[in-house]
């Protein structure tokens, strides 16, 4: 007779947990509102990223088109991947000195590991982390990037 | 009654009758065979990809998604595209697989809802075999599927897919057993197998209501065996995606996947269409008591509407099973059934043909 | 009449067979391979074969300076990442004898927390999937995305943080951390019970992990199995207890210990572990001290001349870093020791004669984290 009882009171508690379970599941089936999809390319234009999202590098240049880098080669040491390559050139300034300068500034999308060494040894601030996340290319050329723009110069006043 | 003018009767008639003065009477069993034959084909295909659809935007609203959202309006047209592909698709064979055995599995497994689908009574009239063992016959031809999917799971020549038919090999033949037996409780009280006398027996009550408790225990068994039936939710053992990968459909390829795809979706619809005419009247529709006002209201319900409706209650439920549960192990499906399930039936058995024999119910 | 030949059980044969999981399989959540040897449905034996996603991290970092390694241990539990990268940082900071800012320790030790959190909510939902419960791997998913937006907000990354550097932090926190990390915890506190009622409570699920796969606490000391797979067998190994490291000292939290050593058990306390990192989390969110967020290092970091060891409690469980110092700004040998590694080779002596759904069962609740495994 116990026996007998035990095993109607195992179905009804078996019953019991199962109904609890389809009750959680069913009060997000009835409360569509709560929805957490995002659908991406229709809310690209709400799409805000973080100020501090690591997207890419980027060296970013002021209105007459200069930049702060140096050419002093740190970033290429301190990164790991080898996803940063500076070519540098000599120039003679107006006292007639010899002087090296920037003449590329060349950035490997596709080995970056987006680990921000490289922004955060940078003496002078030259390179900081952009938030675009759309990195898909047709051609693996086109993630080679030169961040210095065509006929920039650097700022003023940065030392060297 | 007021739904008698949604009655199908007239305009199948009218159609033989008109065939049987023009033509033989050869060809017209030949033609009448191509219309239903057709219409059928037809159903199957379009409520099959419906019922995809339907699963997969009710999956995503219980997991608090949209679904599939970017092929027509809110998807609908995702599982044409879905089926368009899949007909498009090489038929794969591999190498060391039963050719004969293997290219036989998928059509026995669709074979079996296009002989179930020929039973069920839509609408008034609207049947196309009535037999006077229309039950047993259901019970019968269902569970010819099953040879499918062990053909399937052998012929393969894969271990992950012998592992899978044998599941469900081992599961079908046990759940067949309740599936039967719940249908033999409420034919004990229909008192008589043939479906369109026992919807027409439901006019004054569904089942579920007119049979006190057995009823109820008999609804709730099919229930469980049915979704065990059909491979579906917390019993899909045999195609445990993440033990088996697929089960025994792993080595299938493009229209032969979309068989075996689209005859779990029909296999769901029959048990709850089953469902529906057993317990809960098949089209008849819903009535309370003596409110007069709302009894009427709800006649001008035409019958195919009430069944799709009833049908479609059970389908959600049945899919509300699947995306709640986790999977239960193979042999304790099988202690579910012959240790629970069995022993409940026995007895629910009794208790229904003491009720009958006492006149108890109403 | 024909003579009938009666064939007894015992004359038909019956083999074994293998049936290889993996290197692509649903349950192995990555690129592990398992040899298993079956009868029927019955488990005979399971064989791991590992190096699928094997990296060479350890042999890299032999060719790269001190901080430029920390981003390469992101790579190896993912899921623990910024554990890893404590764990890098705390050798090289032993080594050098830096104190780090008060400051930096609470915020690293949030961070561990809320990882944990992240890495749990991520095993639970995986774990309702191979256990065939679909939709619960919808609600972690859903859960853990709050963690790692304040990840990002933060440090700008989600997964891969590289967050501490030798010395400190590499952000100062978000002036909104504080009270998104409050708003989560209000949040989780009212769906964490929901997870119980989801799976925890459900007899299908119940039936399906308890008393499956057993561990002794024994075998799980002689197989070195750590973290919480170890302490489901009741063997006390939090490092966060026993070795205390940055703000551990200072609060007061419970080590869960089990008693079972089953699936059931392992499950149970990951989930009370959410519950105590919760706690944890609550006792430091309101008293981050000001401060520096890391001490001035040199522009080359050398260690000196030696070897030094620091472990940490990750998520799967005890993660160390051996580093062999030859003065040089490059370590001369590195050797990580991963709790994954461990805990997967007792597969084989648990697993014997359960069904291959139980294997399922098993290696869902002893969370593996692939890459951790190989390195």
């Amino acid at each position: 007779m116990k026996s007998t009882i035990n095993y109607i009171a195992e179905i009804f508690r078996a019953i019991w947990s199962l109904l609890t379970g389809m009750k959680v599941t069913a009060k997000y089936f009835f409360t569509p509102w709560n929805n957490v999809t995002q659908q991406y390319p229709e809310n690209r234009d709400t799409l805000v990223m973080f100020d501090r999202f690591r997207g890419e590098v980027i060296m970013p240049h002021n209105e007459n088109n200069e930049h702060k880098c140096t050419g002093c080669g740190i970033c290429e040491i301190n990164c790991p991947n080898g996803s940063i390559e500076i070519i540098s050139k000599s120039i003679v300034n107006e006292e007639g000195k010899k002087k090296r300068i920037i003449d590329q500034h060349i950035y490997h999308l596709a080995m970056c590991t987006f680990c921000n060494l490289c922004v955060k040894t940078c003496p002078s601030e030259a390179i900081v982390m952009g938030q675009k996340f759309e990195h898909a290319y047709w051609n693996r050329t086109s993630m080679t990037k030169v961040l210095n723009q065509p006929g920039s110069k650097i700022m003023e006043g940065i030392k060297e | 009654m007021a739904f008698e003018k949604y009655d199908f009767t007239p305009l199948t008639q009218a159609i033989h009758k008109a065939l049987i003065e023009n033509v033989s009477p050869l060809l017209t069993t030949i033609i009448e065979w191509t219309i239903i034959g057709v219409l059928f084909l037809l159903f199957i295909a379009i409520f099959g990809l419906l019922l995809v659809y339907v699963e997969r935007k009710v999956c995503a609203a219980f997991q608090q998604r949209l679904g599939p959202m970017r092929v027509g309006p809110w998807g609908l047209l995702q599982t044409i595209a879905d089926f368009v592909k899949l007909l498009m698709k090489e038929l794969i064979t591999p190498k060391s697989v039963d050719k004969f055995l293997y290219n036989l599995a998928p059509f026995i497994v669709i074979i079996v809802p296009f002989l179930t689908i020929s039973v069920i009574p839509f609408a008034p009239g609207l049947q196309a075999l009535d037999f006077d063992i229309g039950i047993f016959f259901v019970t019968a031809v269902s569970s010819v599927g099953v040879i499918g999917v062990l053909l399937a799971g052998w012929a393969s020549n894969n271990k992950y897919s012998l592992i899978g038919g044998m599941r469900s090999g081992a599961q079908i033949v046990s759940y067949e057993l309740s599936v039967g037996m719940s249908l033999i409780t409420m034919v004990i009280l229909a008192g008589t197998m043939q479906i369109s006398e026992i919807v027409e027996l439901q006019r004054g009550g569904w089942f579920l209501f007119k049979g006190h408790i057995p009823a109820v225990l008999a609804f709730f068994v099919f229930v469980v065996a049915g979704t065990a039936e059909t491979n579906r939710g917390p019993f899909d053992l045999a195609e445990a995606e993440s033990e088996l990968t697929a089960g025994f459909h792993t080595e299938y390829s493009g229209i032969k996947f979309a068989f075996f795809f689209l005859a779990e979706y029909i296999n769901l619809f029959i048990v709850s269409a089953m469902a529906t005419i057993v317990f809960l009247g098949g089209w008849m529709p819903f009535h309370f008591g003596d409110w007069a006002a709302f009894n009427n209201v709800m006649d001008f319900i035409p019958g195919l509407v009430w069944f799709f409706i009833k049908v479609f209650g059970i389908i959600f439920l049945i899919m509300w099973f699947k995306w709640t549960f986790p999977r239960l192990r193979i042999d304790q499906i099988l202690t579910l059934e012959w240790k629970y399930l069995l022993p409940i039936n026995l007895f629910n058995i009794l208790l229904m043909a003491t009720m009958v024999l006492l006149g108890w119910h109403w | 009449m024909a003579e009938i030949k009666i064939i007894t059980t015992d004359e038909i044969k019956t083999d074994e067979y293998l049936v290889n999981m993996g290197p692509q399989h649903p349950s192995t959540h990555g690129v592990l391979r398992l040899l298993v040897k079956l009868e029927g449905e019955i488990v005979h034996n399971v064989e791991p074969h590992v190096g699928y996603i094997h990296s060479g991290i350890e042999k890299m970092t032999e060719a790269l300076s001190y901080p430029q390694i920390i981003h390469l241990t992101d790579r190896m539990d993912y899921l623990s990442a910024h554990m890893n990268n404590e764990a890098v940082c705390l050798c090289i900071e032993n080594a050098l004898q830096v104190e780090v800012p008060e400051r930096v320790k609470y915020i690293r030790t949030i961070f561990d927390e809320l990882q944990r959190l992240a890495s749990h909510q991520l095993w639970w939902c995986a774990s309702g999937m191979d256990l065939g419960a679909l939709t619960a791997f919808f609600y972690g998913l859903r859960d853990r995305e709050d963690i790692l937006d304040i990840f990002e907000e933060t440090c700008g990354a989600r997964l891969t943080l590289n967050y501490s550097v030798p010395g400190g932090v590499m952000f100062d926190i978000h002036p909104n951390f504080q009270s998104k990390v409050k708003a989560f915890i209000k949040k989780f506190r009212k769906t964490l019970p929901e997870y119980d009622k989801l799976l925890t409570g459900n007899i299908i699920f119940q039936n399906r992990t308890k008393g499956v796969g057993v561990l002794s606490k024994e075998d799980a000391i002689a197989f070195g199995v750590t973290g919480p797979t170890g302490r489901a067998s009741g063997f006390s190994c939090d490092v966060r207890k026993h070795h205390p490291y940055s703000a551990y000292p200072y609060i007061k939290f419970d080590e869960k210990l089990g008693t079972d050593g089953d699936s059931f058990m392992r499950w149970k306390l990951r989930m009370d572990e959410m519950w105590e990192s919760l706690n944890i989390i609550e006792q430091l969110i309101d008293n981050i001290p000001e401060g520096d967020i890391a001490v001035k290092m040199k522009g080359v970091i050398k260690l000196p001349e030696g070897e030094f060891y620091q472990r940490v409690e990750t998520g799967r469980g005890e993660f160390g870093v051996y580093i062999v110092s030859d003065g040089k700004k490059n370590p001369y040998r590195v050797k990580f020791r991963s709790p994954g590694f461990s805990n997967l080779f007792t597969i084989n002596h648990i697993a014997k004669n359960w069904k291959i759904a139980d294997l399922v069962a098993i290696m869902a609740t002893f969370d593996l984290v692939i890459p951790d495994i190989d390195r």
